[in-house]
Order: C-alpha cells, then structure tokens, then sequence
C-alpha cells in the first residue's frame, strides 16, 4: 500500500471518530460535519508531505474545532452586524478544545452517528450520501463521481439532508431501545446498497464506483466491531464479502456479464469465501436467523460448490424457503425459482414464476423475464426463451443487461 | 436511477398564452425548479429553441445530409428536456406531475441506461 494510501484509510478511518467527538461537544451535526471535512482535506494535503502527526486523532480535532470556531464566530458577527450592533464577538476559550482532551480514549460514535445518517426523515439517496460522508470520510466530488451525479447534485443532496436532520431535531445519541432494531436495519440496508452500487459496476469509467464495495465492507466490519453478537451485522459483512469474492469472475475483460453458472471459480478470490464461510458457520447457529444470514448462507453453498451442476441446489432451496418466510419479496421469489428449477427440474421453477405474474409491480419486470426466458431455454422452449429474452432486453435500463440478454438471445437466433 | 423527462408541446404554445397566465406560469416554473434542485435530484437540462431553428442531419445512401428544420412532422415537438437522479420510477413520475408544464403539454419520462449491472 502507498503511503498515499495509507493516509487515505487512516483518514477515512478516523473521521466518524472525529465528528463523534466535536458533536459530542457542540452538538451541531450540520456545522460540526463541514468542519471535520475541511480537516480532512487539510490533512490530506499536509500529511503526506509533512509527515502524519503522532496523534493524528488530536490533530484532526484541534484543526476541526478551530475551524468550527471561527465558522460560529464569523455566523455570529454576521448576525450581529445583521441586527446592527458592531460589537466584536468576544473570544470564547471554552469553544476551543481543553487541555489533553484530544487524547481522549476512542469512543465509539460510529453506530451513533450511522443511526443518524440512516435517519427515517431522510431519502435512500440522501442517507447513502451522507453515511459515506459523515461515517466514511469520502468527499463530496469523491460521492458525486461514484453515482455519476455532478458535484452540484451531489453538495445539494448533502446539504439538504443536513438541513432536514436540523428540522427533525435529532439529538446525538443512540436512538430509544424500541427504535433500536428498526434503526440497525435501516443502516444495514443502506450498507448494503452501497455495497451493490459498487458491486454492479462493470469496467471503465465505473472504477470510482467499484470503490464503493471496499467502502461498504471498512464500515461494516467497523459495526462488526462494536456489535460482534448481532447475527444480522455478521451475516451483512459475510454476504459481501461472499459476494465480492466473485468479482473477479463476473464480468470479461470486456466488460460483459458473465452468468454465475458460468464462471471461471479458479478467480473466485479463496481468502474472502474462507473469512465470510467462517462468519457465517460461526453466527448461523448462535442468533436468531435473518435475511442477511439466510443470503449469506446461500452465497456459501454457491461459493463453496466445484461447479453450478455440483451445487447442493436442495439446500440452497431450503435456504430460500426461509428467506420467503422472513423476509419475502419477489426478487427472492424469482432466485428461488432458479434454485427450485435446477433442484427438480425447469418446469417447477416456472410454477412457481406464475406466482409472480399477477404482481403488477413484477410482470413487467425484466428480471422476471430473464428468468422465465432461462428456465424455458433449460426446458427446450426454443421459441418462448426467445421471446422471453427479447423482453427482458427491451425492459433492463442496464447497457451490461442489455447486451447480455441480447447474446442469449442470438445464440438461440442462430443455435 | 437517472431519467430524462421530455416536454412536448406544439411550438409557439407557451407564446400564445395571455400574457398573465405567461408571468403566473414563469413564477411556478422558477419554483418547481428550485424545488428539484433543492433535493439534491436535479442533474441539468434546459429549454430548447423552436424547432424551425433546428437543422436535422441523417443519413441517407451511406452518407450523412443536413436539411433545415427537425427531424419529424409531429404537430407535438420537443422543447426542453431535464435530468433528474431518483429514489425510485415512482418519484420520476411525481416529480413529472409537479411540473407545471405536465397540466398543459405532454412530458415523456424515460429512463436513462445505466453501465451498472447484476450478472443473472
């Protein structure tokens, strides 16, 4: 690793930690968030020329607390000239850090301040920008090149969910016991969409997207940390990196998709599916199952089969059946289906798609059409596979999509 | 999720509204579009200038031709277009609903392809 690098991630390391600290002091999530990332962008210009300072944690909350002062000061002259009295703002010592306080132990205001990003009042896009933000010590640009969004887009984004946490006056703290547990799902289901933003990136112009996984997997082994008994948070991380162990294998070298059925497991990389079998073996048997765990165990049997056809596909059916009593869905209906059609056949698992077919949501969906076209083409339905895959490719908004359902189809076309 | 939303009208529709109804509709369109910015989903786009204005290029035997004017007959033509980065197909259509221009002419909301993709 570069020392570039290096500083990089102890940055993206310690900026919940910093926050954590000067809200824990002045309490303005707003404010105090602009301050901690214009430390952070003075520290990655100054360190890696001067050297990183020996407590890097203190330096960063001196600097951050400076610049928070002189924001408040200046808000407040402004306001003073506003309301006409030219009164100088007199000096207020006690705002500035005190003594051998930036030596404090590490608290832990990560899962506080996750909990706040992930706040209810917040939109899905608004909560995954700040998560990386605030608890992932990115940048606004660094987001904005990620999603593909201007700057513009992205700053606004951000500022409007600062403002709306401000109206909804959420304290800094941990949210109520009852609040609790929907609170951890929300943040677990943003670290996943994180995680899947980057996953599904193909080559190109999406690497900054690609960055997104690594991010997601730092932040969650950082829960994992502070909450080492939560079966969910140990089945998040396992999933991923289950997940990401595939990378290598699912897309050429030209940026096409390649079908799980058909990669080459040689590049499955071997340490992630050791650490997240290992995870998932550990938490299954000691927690309440969830949909994490229940995906995580499913992402184990396939990554721990020689092949698709040496899969234990009667297993993985069962898995699902439990992951459609906890938490249905119809993207597990359609995964069950492929599972249920290579355990007893092709014709089962389109029985069990006409499920879906009276879903509105679904029947023009064009994951349902890809996996129908799939299983007829398993079944010898030459004709209704084509079909099925024509479908599937006008309805995908993904060009990868595209141009794989697009191949399928034209290898049938010309057999 | 990206969309482009098209407004179509028949050139020369905003123009021939009564002056008042004109200034009331700039005022909503300024607001609506704060509106958009404000929540961090609009990209960009803009108004575009009447369609006699435009030239269309095409190719004809293997070699491209320009000729004046757009490229079809339609009595309803575009004229402007905007980028939005949503939550959800549901919040395209809202948003589209929210634009004064919806109560008078058309807007086609169509998603933009994404290079992102999940191997099946």
């Amino acid at each position: 690793m570069s020392a570039h690098a290096g500083i990089e991630d102890l940055l993206r390391r310690l900026a919940p930690q910093v926050l954590g600290a000067l809200m824990r002091r002045y309490g303005r999530f707003d404010a105090c968030e602009d301050a901690v990332q214009e430390a952070l962008t003075t520290a990655a210009l100054e360190w890696p020329a001067q050297g990183v300072p020996e407590n890097p944690r203190g330096w960063l909350i001196t600097v951050a607390s400076r610049r928070l002062v002189d924001q408040l000061r200046s808000d407040d002259a402004r306001r003073r000239r506003e309301e006409g009295l030219a009164a100088l703002a007199p000096r207020d010592e006690a705002l500035a850090p005190a003594p051998g306080e930036d030596r404090v132990p590490e608290e832990d205001d990560t899962l506080t301040l996750l909990t706040l990003c992930c706040h209810p009042a917040l939109s899905a896009p608004s909560q995954i920008a700040l998560t990386l933000r605030a608890v992932g010590g990115l940048t606004t640009a660094e987001i904005a090149r990620a999603f593909m969004v201007p700057e513009a887009t992205m700053a606004q984004r951000i500022s409007r969910a600062k403002q709306r946490i401000k109206e909804a006056g959420v304290r800094f703290g941990m949210p109520s016991a009852h609040e609790h547990t929907a609170r951890m799902r929300a943040v677990l289901h943003v670290l996943y969409v994180i995680f899947d933003e980057g996953y599904t990136a193909t080559s190109g112009p999406n690497l900054q997207r690609a960055e997104l996984t690594r991010e997601a997997i730092r932040i969650t082994r950082e829960v994992r940390r502070r909450l080492p008994d939560d079966g969910e948070v140990a089945g998040l991380l396992a999933l991923m990196l289950l997940t990401d162990a595939r990378r290598p294998a699912r897309t050429r070298a030209d940026g096409a998709l390649v079908p799980l059925a058909e990669q080459d497991r040689d590049r499955w990389d071997r340490a992630s599916i050791a650490e997240g079998v290992a995870l998932i073996g550990e938490s299954l048997p000691r927690s309440a199952v969830g949909p994490y765990q229940l995906q995580a165990a499913i992402a184990a049997v396939h990554a721990e089969a020689p092949s698709a056809e040496a899969t234990d596909w009667p297993q993985i059916v069962i898995l699902y059946e439990l992951l459609e009593r906890v938490a249905p869905n119809p993207m597990v209906t359609l995964n069950h289906a492929v599972a249920v059609a290579m355990a007893r056949g092709p014709q089962a698992g389109l029985d069990l798609l006409s499920r879906l077919e009276s879903d509105d949501r679904m029947a023009r969906h064009h994951r349902l059409a890809a996996v129908r076209a799939h299983l007829l083409e398993l079944l010898g339905d030459e004709a209704g596979a084509l079909e099925s895959y024509r479908a599937a490719a006008r309805r995908t908004t993904s060009l990868p999509e595209k141009r794989y359902l697009e191949e399928r189809a034209a290898r049938l076309c010309h057999g | 999720m990206k969309y482009v939303l098209l407004i179509f009208q028949n050139p020369g529709a905003f123009e021939a509204l009564p002056e008042e109804q004109r200034e009331g509709l700039m005022a909503e369109f300024r607001a609506f579009n704060e509106e958009i910015e404000e929540s961090g989903e609009f990209i960009g786009g803009s108004a575009l200038a009447h369609p006699d204005t435009a030239k269309t290029v095409r190719g004809r035997d293997g070699v491209s031709v320009t000729t004046d004017g757009p490229f079809a007959e339609a009595k309803e033509q575009l004229a402007g277009y905007y980028i939005v980065d949503v939550e959800s197909p549901e919040r395209a259509v809202e948003i589209a609903h929210g634009d004064p221009a919806s109560r008078l002419w058309a807007i086609e909301v169509r998603p933009i392809m994404e290079s992102v993709g999940a191997e099946m």
